[in-house]
């Protein structure tokens, strides 16, 4: 059986179901973070899939983008992380309400 | 000629802004010196206007645009001819007189410099009026005017009657307002121009029907603005405002603007005589009507309002006749004589501390001989006596109604002349003739300022020579309007008419002296009977007006508020602001600050977009199945 365009985007929308639960679900910034990655990778495949499924190369240039894009944030994030665990010794996301309307 | 066109116009407006910025400090004389010498200004400028138009041309200017928008073009333009220049003397000269009059008369007064601010305001709005050369011109005018009218008889605003008077004057000139308004959109409407003259052009070629509901409609804003019945009891009640206001608003120059107006588009009431015959009607029948009220009245203030009342009636029932220029003259000798008697009014109050009962002065001659003679010489000219202005205009009134054959309403004007004499000179006996009963109630009276004499003398010159300009105007307004001699054809007849008119009006007149010169009390047997009752209640209209119309109304609105406004649209207002307040209170709890329950929200908006995205992507795909579906359907 060839592996074909469906396999990639029922592998795509997988794991975004995984990366959406696990944004929904966890409570631990630094998981908040791995399931972010996951989400952005899905799409990743998708795009990368599709373009290779109708020879055009700019979806696969936009998965660059996003990895990309993505490393920046997660740097970025990551840097804040520390600074938050410096500061109250843990990163439960329900301590984080400083921004409370 | 356009230079004085404009001072003539705006020198009151700039009067009334110079007096407005010191509205609410505490006198200044200033005021009163500067909005007088503006008045002046605007009365040269009238003057030298008035030589231009007595030498057959006139002015016609366009200020600017006001109106532009598809068939619709509205300037501001202002004409000066025969007949708007007439206006304009009048409301000039009268204005300036009592302009000056007031810095005497409202000297103690704490809002001397809000009143010479509306004062101002009152001329330039009847001067638009006046001069407008379209019809939406004048409404600006009748409106301005109506408004100066409610300030200023409200002017004692602390005063509850005065307040009730200036609401009713103003509600009561708002309905018949609203028939001018329709007059003016059925003209607009049919000639498709607001421009007198080419409104007046086209009106020949409109269907009768057409043209009779246009000048109904008019009419009824002449009703409202003129106090005819039954539109009338405003005018009396407006007696509650300073007297130098009934003397120039009350008296001369506003409630003429329906003269003016029924004057102005004489071209469509000549097209329908029928209107014009139920004009002249309702005028001999509300000089009649008027005049009865004037007899009994107590009220020094209000037995003039009823004779001004009265007097138009006598304008009305001219101009219904086609006698447009005998109307406008009568106009012109009225707002003197009768602002003269005003002004003499205000000095006579003044000196017995604001008293209006006749019954309680008396004997003033003594004290009060330059007002004395004044309002003397303004009742005789009022009552018409050979050779002052009344004289002249309303005998040719009376010829007037003679010489159309319209008998009856000759007679009864030739009647109200005598009852005109009567309650003039039952008032002149009872204030400065008799016994001096004031002295009874502890009055002090004193003559009014020298400058306020001075002042009112204009006035007195002209109620007494106004009638000699009778040739020389008539010979001017009839450029414009139709020019009707009314000669009686027999010599004896006219010398009869006038004799027989003058006897009967000095026979009132004598009466009028012997019934009160020797007034000593109250005539309590004649206060007991029916026909007195009925005249001192004004045949109880206005407790018919009060009590069938204001109570029901008044019930009315109060069902009206408590069931409808309270019930209904308040409740639907606060049933929508507690929904979205509820619904704030509710979803507060959204920003409760966890990044978790947010993130959260965030997906579940996610899938909410999706699926409408998917929801209408399905419906274009497939509209067209959805359209034959629900057509099946019958929709």
């Amino acid at each position: 059986m060839e592996i074909g365009l469906t396999h990639y985007l029922v592998l795509a929308t997988i794991l975004f179901s995984i990366g959406l639960i696990g944004v929904m679900r966890r409570k631990n910034l630094l998981m908040l973070f791995f399931a972010t990655e996951i989400l952005l990778n899905a799409v990743n495949i998708g795009f990368a899939a599709i373009s290779h499924y109708y020879n055009d190369l700019t979806g696969q240039m936009f998965a660059f983008f996003i990895i990309a894009v993505a490393a920046s944030e997660v740097a970025v994030g990551l840097g804040l992380l520390i600074v938050w665990h410096k500061r109250t010794g843990n990163i439960n996301l329900d301590t984080m309400s400083s921004m409370r309307g | 000629m356009e230079l004085y066109l404009y001072i003539a116009l705006f020198a009151p407006l700039v009067g009334s802004l110079f007096a407005g910025l010191f509205g609410a400090s505490p006198k200044t004389l200033v005021t009163g010196v500067v909005n007088s010498s503006l008045l002046f200004a605007s009365f040269v400028a009238s003057s030298i206007l008035l030589v231009h138009v007595l030498n057959g041309e006139t002015v016609h200017v366009e200020m600017m645009t006001w109106m532009a928008t598809g068939n619709l073009y509205i300037p501001f333009g202002f004409v000066v001819d025969q007949v708007s220049v007439t206006m304009m003397m009048v409301v000039t000269v009268v204005s300036t007189i009592v302009h000056i009059y007031s810095i005497g008369y409202m000297d103690h007064d704490k809002g001397f410099n809000r009143f010479f601010s509306y004062l101002s305001a009152f001329v330039f709005s009847m001067m638009v009026l006046v001069m407008s050369d379209n019809f939406a011109g004048l409404f600006i005018g009748w409106e301005g005017v109506g408004l100066c009218s409610w300030l200023l008889i409200g002017f004692w605003y602390h005063k509850e009657t005065a307040t009730w008077a200036a609401n009713e004057a103003f509600i009561m000139n708002r309905i018949a307002d609203l028939g001018m308004l329709i007059g003016i959109f059925l003209i607009y409407w049919n000639t498709g121009t607001l421009q007198y003259d080419k409104a007046f052009a086209i009106m020949p070629t409109l269907d009768m029907t057409t043209l009779i509901y246009i000048g109904i409609f008019l009419f009824v804003g002449a009703m409202g603005k003129s106090a005819q019945f039954p539109l009338h009891t405003w005018l009396a009640d407006a007696m509650e405002g300073p007297t130098p206001v009934s003397a120039l608003i009350h008296a001369a120059t506003m409630v003429t603007a329906g003269v003016y107006l029924v004057v102005r588009a004489n071209p469509l009431y000549h097209l329908v005589p029928e209107i014009g015959l139920f004009i002249a009607s309702l005028g001999a029948f509300v000089a009649m009507f008027a005049a009865s009220m004037a007899l009994v009245n107590r009220d020094m203030k209000r037995i003039i309002a009823y004779s001004t009342l009265s007097q138009l009636g006598y304008m009305f029932a001219a101009a219904g006749l086609g006698a447009y220029w005998v109307a406008l003259f009568h106009l012109m000798a009225h707002a003197f004589f009768k602002a003269l008697l005003f002004l003499g009014a205000g000095n006579v109050m003044h000196a017995m501390n604001d008293e209006l009962d006749p019954f309680k002065m008396g004997g003033l001659r003594k004290k009060m001989v330059g007002t004395f003679i004044m309002m003397t010489l303004a009742s005789i000219a009022l009552a018409g006596v050979f050779p002052l202005a009344g004289f002249f205009s309303k005998d040719t009134i009376l010829e007037v109604g003679f010489v159309e054959h319209h008998y009856v309403i000759y007679t009864v004007l030739l009647l109200t002349a005598g009852l005109t004499a009567f309650y003039s000179f039952r008032l002149v006996a009872l204030i400065f003739h008799g016994e001096e009963r004031y002295k009874l109630f502890g009055f002090h009276p004193h003559e009014a300022y020298k400058f306020m004499l001075f002042a009112m003398s204009p006035l007195a010159i002209l109620a007494v020579i106004a009638g000699s300009f009778k040739t020389t105007y008539f010979d001017m307004v009839t450029k414009l309007l139709p020019e009707t001699e009314y000669h009686i054809h027999s010599h004896v007849v006219e010398w009869v008419m006038i004799l027989g008119t003058q006897a009967f009006v000095i026979a009132a007149i004598w009466y009028a002296y012997k019934k009160y010169i020797n007034f000593k009390g109250e005539d309590k047997e004649f206060e007991k009977r029916l026909c007195y009752k009925i005249l001192i209640n004004q045949y109880y209209i206005p407790y018919f007006y009060e009590e069938y119309i204001s109570k029901p109304y008044k019930e009315l609105s109060d069902i009206l508020w408590r069931k409808v406004d309270l019930k209904i649209v308040d409740a639907t207002v606060d049933l929508i602001a507690m929904t979205i307040y509820k619904t704030g209170e509710n979803t507060r709890t959204m920003q409760n600050g966890n990044l978790s329950s947010m993130l959260r929200w965030m997906v579940a908006g996610i899938v909410i977009l999706l699926s409408l995205a998917v929801a209408f992507g399905l419906a274009v795909r497939y509209s067209d199945e959805i359209t034959s579906v629900l057509s099946g359907l019958g929709v």
